[in-house]
């Protein structure tokens, strides 16, 4: 039985293509695309309507009819399916693996005058993930960048294949361990989509609170590595600072710092402890305190400012195209959050604003950042001001007479919005399921937006756009 | 920035006492070091840190280390940005397929005496990802491993209490040998 809120069609070819060609008049947003043996899926939303779908197509001798050849966004998952199930995007114009490393692998060409290759990673110099970008430059002109990704690859839609839900969820909650929280979310609530579960009203604001805080922790630390890559160090200390504050608030009133493990399938692992509304109140404050001072020294820094306005520009043309999630395309004028699209509780019930901005550049996603700091500093006050009580936790009953399920979920974490989809046999097991980083769809727009910048401005956009390595290699 | 600054300046310092030494790590790099004999070292470690597959959920930790709250660099640890200029690898991640030859190579690359600190519960052997297709399974079943850091991901309270350990012993072994 296919969810209610993702209903899955299993199309003919013509209809797979004419979703294609839809996506390519960019009447549909690309959501994710994944496969298993003998079908490739994708999903995808309506513009104009915010409708959800989930489209399968049966591959007849291993082959469907690529979607990256008229829409490129499509092109990696494309390739990614390939490596990974042996499937076969009929009219793919790109040959090459791409999650599956061995052998020796052609970059995309630059020829002319004066053009000279960077080969940076997989081992970066920093304290950062791996994978491997080809600069081609000119002099300090980056004329192309090409990214090459898969480092981190370690299987994970294999090993959820037959999983406990248990298992499932420790898996999706280290998928891109900056995002745990975000990922046990949308892994969760996929699960409670299929089960139909109807979780506990309490556990739903606790989530939301999660959430948030992981927001805050991830902004902070982006605000300030953006400003570290600029050279002003200071700010990167003080952000730093609030960071851990966050952290340890939350290892106070959830026991873990990232907060891992503490969404599950059903509600939440664990209550917040009675000083915990007074801790998280305190955090507000001293965020409320600290945070517009450092602020107005972003704002007010002439040479902060210089290294990042005008660079890593990124057209709202791309943002739309790729339906960047996050900062990345709300700083590019893509308006769209899924808490409010196709949106979720608690949001519901809540007053936000989803700040967006059309510069594109550094600076827009680091102000997207900063606003959005601010919004989920007032959305943690409500939640404190609203919390039911009550129980945090329900069943997760298997209904053997029910048979096979599939639910999805889209929920926004702090990179962008994370698809999960699932579906679970009768005995309660996974059967299947795909979660889809939000940096599918911005890990490719990086390459756009480095164009024409310095080499040494590299790092600076990187760090604008932090895509997650992990949560893309999977 | 100015107020920014002098309120830097006067609110005193945010760094926090030192951890104690963790004794079980130290009891488990002690018997690895007392096998080998090593050179004599400064007491500036240098480590270079190689993500081999990890979730990054280690590497924000690993980060966080150097916030004004921890600040690694008084007890003479750094991290350095190439392995030539390492004494420890500091490794994280089940060891992807895809990451074990780039793991290699930076270890070939990390010149003599060297020491390699398995961190996090996938580094040890693999964590929730053990049996993929796609990792080798700790970072053992590719290096020798002088010392595991658990966790995951390990606190940075964890890994200041690992890195101690293994920095107050190799400078004790460093002084034997003089």
């Amino acid at each position: 039985m296919a969810s209610l809120n993702w209903p899955r069609s299993i199309v003919r070819r013509e209809g797979w293509e004419h979703a294609a060609g839809r996506l390519q008049a960019g009447e549909l947003a690309l959501v994710g695309l994944w496969g298993e043996p003998r079908f490739a899926h994708m999903a995808v939303m309506e513009r104009e309507t915010n409708a959800c779908a989930v489209l399968s197509v049966e591959c007849d001798g291993n082959r469907y009819p690529s979607v990256g050849r008229v829409h490129p966004p499509a092109i990696r998952p494309e390739r990614a399916v390939r490596d990974l199930l042996g499937l076969e995007p009929e009219g793919l114009p790109d040959a090459r693996p791409w999650l599956r490393h061995g052998g020796a692998y052609q970059f995309l060409l630059a020829e002319g005058e004066s053009l000279h290759q960077i080969p940076v990673g997989p081992v970066h110099a920093g304290i950062i993930e791996p994978g491997h970008f080809r600069f081609t430059a000119n002099g300090e002109t980056v004329v192309r960048l090409e990214e090459r990704l898969g480092y981190t690859h370690k299987g994970v839609d294999s090993l959820m294949v037959g999983a406990s839900t248990d298992r499932a969820a420790a898996l999706a909650g280290r998928i891109s361990g900056d995002s745990t929280v975000g990922f046990s979310l949308a892994f969760a609530q996929a699960i409670e989509a299929a089960l139909e579960i109807e979780i506990p009203s309490r556990a739903v604001w606790l989530r939301g609170l999660l959430a948030e805080l992981e927001r805050l922790a991830n902004h902070f630390g982006d605000i300030g590595a953006v400003c570290n890559d600029a050279a002003f160090a200071i700010m990167h200390a003080h952000f730093g600072l609030l960071r851990e504050r966050v952290l340890r608030t939350a290892d106070a009133c959830f026991g873990h710092r990232l907060m891992m493990d503490r969404v599950v399938p059903g509600g939440l692992q664990c209550d917040l402890p009675p000083d915990g509304d007074r801790r998280v109140r305190a955090l507000v404050a001293q965020v409320r305190k600290d945070f517009p001072e450092l602020v107005e020294v972003y704002e007010n820094t002439a040479s902060l400012k210089d290294r990042t306005v005008g660079t890593g520009t990124l057209s709202p043309a791309l943002a739309q195209q790729y339906a960047a999630g996050g900062f990345v395309g709300r700083a590019s004028g893509r308006n769209f959050d899924a808490r409010c699209t196709p949106g979720y509780a608690p949001y519901d019930s809540m007053k936000f604003e989803v700040p967006v901005v059309h510069a594109g550049d550094v600076n827009a996603r680091v102000w997207v950042r900063i606003r959005e700091v601010e919004q989920s500093l007032a959305l943690i006050e409500q939640i404190l001001a609203q919390l039911p009580t009550g129980s945090i936790c329900a069943p997760i009953a298997t209904r053997p007479d029910t048979g096979v399920r599939e639910g999805a979920a889209l929920v926004e974490g702090f990179r962008g919005d994370i698809f999960a989809w699932t579906r679970v046999g009768s005995d309660g097991r996974v059967e299947r399921c795909h979660l889809r980083d939000p940096s599918w769809f911005q890990w490719p727009l990086l390459e756009a937006a480095i164009e024409g910048n310095i080499v040494a401005d590299f790092p600076l956009c990187n760090k604008s756009f932090n895509c997650s390595y992990s949560g893309h290699d999977l | 920035m100015r107020r920014l600054l002098f309120k830097s300046f006067v609110q005193g310092l945010l760094t926090e006492p030192a951890p104690t030494i963790d004794d079980r790590a130290l009891a488990e790099l002690a018997a690895r070091v007392n096998q080998a004999s090593h050179k004599r070292l400064g007491r500036a470690l240098s480590i270079r840190e190689v993500d081999a597959g990890s979730c990054n959920g280690c590497e924000l930790e690993i980060h966080a280390l150097n916030n004004v709250l921890y600040d690694l660099e008084r007890f003479g640890l750094r991290f350095v940005a190439s392995p030539r200029h390492a004494d420890v690898l500091l490794v994280t991640g089940p060891v992807t397929a895809n990451m074990r030859e780039a793991l290699e190579r930076t270890y070939a690359a990390t010149p003599d005496p060297k020491w390699v600190v398995a961190t996090g519960d996938c580094a040890r052997d693999g964590g929730v990802f053990a049996g993929s297709y796609a990792c080798v399974g700790g970072v053992s079943q590719v290096l020798p491993v002088d010392l595991h850091i658990r966790g995951c991901p390990p606190s940075p309270v964890a890994l200041l209490k690992g890195l101690l350990a293994l920095l107050e012993s190799v400078t004790a072994e460093g002084r034997r040998s003089a």
